[in-house]
């Protein structure tokens, strides 16, 4: 791996400008991580297959452990850190802790990404559209009940952001 | 307002939501290394010699193996055979022999292929039966680990001369756990400060015992501390001692901190799993259906090392003959070894597995006594007054009637049984409904609690800010949010007053493991009367009962000025009466238990065989609720964990190896798979529960599985006995039937 040398990579996370420097081919999950100290993005099996690592990158749901740091060049990324404004959670995050949509917690932030990326495209989704919009993210605590009823409560709280 | 019964926010949920939380693999100290575990391939045999390829650097890494381990080399538990390094044999896959660590993680990882355990072969067991059969024998002198024979009545006379003997041999298969957040720990250690660890656990003082015994350090030279913990269900139970005792070898040896996290796959074929089971039923029942004698024999696969298999026996032998009465039982148990990884805790902790054999069972024996399987559990259940197959005298009240009638009632179950009977024969998907009922025993079995004694702490500042010291850890289940709970409404303020110091063994006294459903009824009930021993201590300034927050906060001060520091600590003391054996496995198993009857509601495809739980009631008693989101939560994640090991979630195995270590073939439920969980509580408050509380975390997975085979079952006309139950397994026995 030694062979080709490190680049940097200009892009914006959660709305502010960021030069990322690593290995082409290094993970976005461990650029945030590492570089960035954005430790709310965690590593649940690094295949692809249980979305806690998912961002958000140009509006788009991914899971960071499959983005090689290459492909975030000049792209817009919010990860769970950058969902409140400050001190106020975004509705989505607000439900989840009223309806006891986080247990453990480690798969909410990805699941709190979906659930907001779902309400921007969707604004008053169906339960099966939350249950779609969410099935790439795995919960191991709370057999999604909870979950589905803090999105729900979501969009009926407030409407979303624009 | 008490905050007992009201659903208050999850403490931490703010910090989770926002990704604030910290866990272990966000902690970085300085200078911090990256460590791997070099495993065997081979499943039993001698360590010959290990290979180091020459291309690496070794100067570089940190190498350690069982020759660098100060103490004793074992990882303590109930029987100290299991090493935490593997010195001259292995005894299966995937056995740590190798530590390394480096400062660049990625080279440590490339480094770890190029160490070479080199193995001569032994032969090895892989099957339950292989071991029974004794010809090879791989732990002890008869491959058994905990034998236990519990009888009462005469059943070999109520057999020979039943009405009716119904005979059936179940199964169900090892189930990962699959907590989101794999296993990891930070570690920093030496001579002069000792050695603390960081870490994703559930029992900080099994951890700090290990370490004792690996280091050969006095007590106060080991400090645990609990990150936030991304799920356990057990696999956070005895495997992290392993994983803390090797992160803190490395950092002794490195003289600097070091990481140890595992990656999916090495979690996924390393750590413990729910142990396998087969279990045999012979029933003798007369012809209307009253059951005269069970014989049960249970046997679980607990891998190469013995260790929590004797209590997960326990557990699973004294919930084999489930919530009915018979006058003639023998429970016979068997803990076998074979050459695969431990298998370990597991949320339900053997209760699944025999609950699972009886509640299928019952549903067989109806069938041959042509009862409903509902009228035949409602002949057997066992009432208040009763004696259960080990003794205890069951002293709380027991409705299992009525939970039965409620779970009938919101399932409209006997409309929807008769509706699918006449619309099956036309359908290609089939519509099955079935039931299970089940109880599960909360806190240790036996006189477990008395040997654990577990304490807790409450103390209070001048300025009236209360905090509760204990060693149980919130994984999740709410551990932080209950015991503010149960604090404030003793004290009399409200919960957001109470702070839940982080589990760490430097600061929290020793309040026992978080495991069966102890936390909330046991430890719980702890924090109580160690908040009630605050109040006396107030007392002596004049704080009177029934005053307020203000009154409170005065208190303290006064108390603080004129005594100085106020701390009140509660030792577990047994409920009056409880009595156990530990020689005959007789007596009061548990204080008390919980409560449940399940319904699930399937679809089965006849083309391509798979199942699907369409609808699911789950109906429990578990004495007073502490706080409603917080034990719906509960239920439904048990059950979720449930349906995932009855249809979907099977372990292929190679040689005692795990062969589908990837979330892209082991499957767990997603949000797709799921029913509509409905979950309903009956309360029966519990004397000795804190505000009346039982134990509630393990309950759900006790049930589901049972229900939705009973289901499938009624679907198809199938008899399936095994989970999980896959597409291929219900084929082959449809096209069986066929023949």
């Amino acid at each position: 791996m030694s062979e080709v040398s490190a680049v940097t990579v200009s892009c914006r996370v959660n709305g502010v400008p960021a030069e990322l420097r690593g290995h082409p081919m290094d993970r976005l999950l461990d650029v945030l991580r590492v570089e960035l100290l954005l430790t709310g993005t965690k590593e649940g099996c690094g295949e692809g297959e249980c979305g806690a690592c998912s961002v958000v990158i140009d509006g788009q749901l991914v899971n960071s452990c499959l983005v090689p740091l290459l492909h975030a060049r000049g792209t817009s990324i919010t990860t769970i850190e950058g969902v409140a404004k400050g001190d106020r959670l975004h509705a989505v995050q607000q439900a989840f802790i009223t309806n006891g949509g986080a247990q453990c917690g480690i798969c909410t932030p990805g699941m709190v990404l979906a659930a907001v990326t779902l309400l921007e495209r969707t604004p008053e989704p169906s339960l099966d559209d939350i249950r779609t919009a969410l099935a790439g993210n795995l919960c191991r605590c709370t057999g999604y009940t909870r979950i589905f009823e803090a999105v729900l409560q979501a969009c009926r709280a407030t409407p979303p952001e624009t | 307002m008490p905050s007992i019964g009201r659903s208050i926010p999850r403490r931490e949920g703010r910090s989770k939501v926002t990704g604030r939380a910290q866990y272990v693999d966000d902690l970085t100290l300085p200078g911090m290394l990256f460590g791997a575990t070099v495993r065997s391939t081979d499943p039993r045999g001698l360590i010959r010699r290990i290979d180091f390829d020459s291309e690496v650097p070794w100067s570089e890494f940190v190498v350690v193996t069982a020759a660098d381990v100060p103490g004793v080399n074992r990882v303590a538990l109930i029987v100290d055979d299991q090493p935490c390094l593997a010195a001259d044999r292995v005894n299966h896959p995937e056995e740590p022999v190798v530590l390394l660590a480096h400062p660049d993680r990625h080279l440590v990882e490339e480094a770890r292929r190029r160490v070479h355990i080199v193995v001569d072969p032994e032969p090895a067991v892989f099957s339950m039966d292989e071991s029974l059969a004794g010809h090879t024998i791989v732990w002890g002198r008869d491959n058994i680990f905990k034998n236990y024979v519990v009888t009462r009545g005469d059943v070999d006379a109520a057999i020979a001369n039943a009405d009716v003997l119904v005979e059936g041999e179940y199964e169900t298969g090892a189930q990962e756990q699959l907590y989101i957040e794999p296993n990891g720990m930070v570690a920093t250690g030496n001579p002069a400060d000792g050695v603390t660890v960081w870490g994703s656990m559930q029992c900080p003082y099994y951890i700090h015992k290990a370490l004792k015994a690996i280091f050969n350090l006095p007590a106060d030279k080991i400090r645990v501390v609990q990150m936030e913990t991304g799920g356990g269900f057990g696999g956070k139970e005895e495997y992290p001692s392993i994983i803390a005792c090797h992160a803190a070898l490395l950092a002794w040896k490195a003289g600097a901190p070091v990481k140890l996290v595992y990656d999916r796959a090495e979690d996924m074929v390393a750590t413990t799993k729910r142990h396998p089971s087969r279990t045999r039923h012979r029933t003798a029942v007369t012809r209307d259906g009253r059951l005269v004698a069970m014989d049960i024999d249970f046997v679980i696969d607990g891998g190469a090392y013995c260790t929590l298999s004797p209590v997960v026996l326990s557990r699973g032998t004294i919930h084999s003959a489930g919530p009915y009465l018979c006058p003639n039982v023998r429970l016979r148990g068997r803990a076998v070894a074979t050459n695969a990884p431990p298998h370990g805790a597991f949320r339900g902790f053997g209760a699944p597995q025999s609950l699972f054999a009886l509640e299928r069972h019952m549903d067989r024996v109806a069938a041959a006594v042509g009862l409903t399987p509902d009228a035949l559990r409602r002949r057997n259940f066992i009432r208040a007054g009763d004696t259960s197959a080990v003794g205890q005298v069951m002293r709380d009240p027991i409705d299992m009637v009525a939970l039965l009638e409620r779970a009938l009632s919101i399932a409209d179950y006997h409309a929807k049984r008769a509706r699918f009977d006449e619309i099956n024969p036309s359908l290609r998907v089939r519509k099955g409904i079935g039931l299970a009922a089940f109880m599960h025993g909360a806190g240790f079995t036996g006189s477990g609690e008395d040997h654990l004694a577990s304490v807790v702490a409450v103390e209070a500042g001048a300025d009236g800010r209360v905090r509760v010291l204990s060693s149980n850890t919130e994984i999740g289940q709410g551990t932080n949010t209950i015991f503010a709970q149960i604090a404030a409404d003793t004290l009399g303020v409200p919960a957001e007053s109470i702070e839940i110091a982080q589990p760490d063994t430097s600061i929290v006294p020793d309040s026992g493991p978080t495991v069966a459903s102890r936390t909330c009824m046991v430890v719980g009930k702890l924090v109580e009367t160690a908040a009630r021993g605050l109040i006396a201590e107030l007392k002596k300034v004049g704080f009177g009962d029934g005053a307020d927050t203000l009154a409170f906060e005065r208190a303290c001060a006064a108390y603080a000025a004129r005594f100085g520091p106020l701390r009140a600590i509660a030792r577990y003391q047994a409920p009056p009466g409880l009595r156990w054996d530990d020689e005959t496995y007789q007596g009061d198993a548990y204080g008390t238990y919980a409560w449940a009857v399940y319904v699930a509601e399937v679809s089965v495809d006849m083309t391509t065989w798979e199942t699907r739980v369409d609808d699911f009631v789950a109906v429990q008693e578990v004495g007073k609720v502490i706080n409603p989101t917080l034990a719906t939560g509960q239920i439904e994640g048990g059950v979720a964990q449930a349906i995932g090991w009855a249809l979907y979630e099977r372990i292929v195995w190679r040689e005692g190896r795990m062969a589908n270590g990837e979330m892209t073939n082991y499957i767990m439920p997603t949000s797709m798979d799921l029913p509509p969980i409905r979950v309903f509580f009956e309360e029966q408050p519990y004397a000795y529960g804190p505000g009346g509380a039982k134990g509630i975390g393990e309950l759900p997975m006790d049930g589901p599985a049972p229900a939705i085979l009973n289901a499938v079952a009624h679907a198809t006309g199938a008899d399936p006995r095994a989970v999980p139950l896959m597409p291929e397994t219900l084929m082959t026995l449809m096209e069986t039937a066929r023949v």
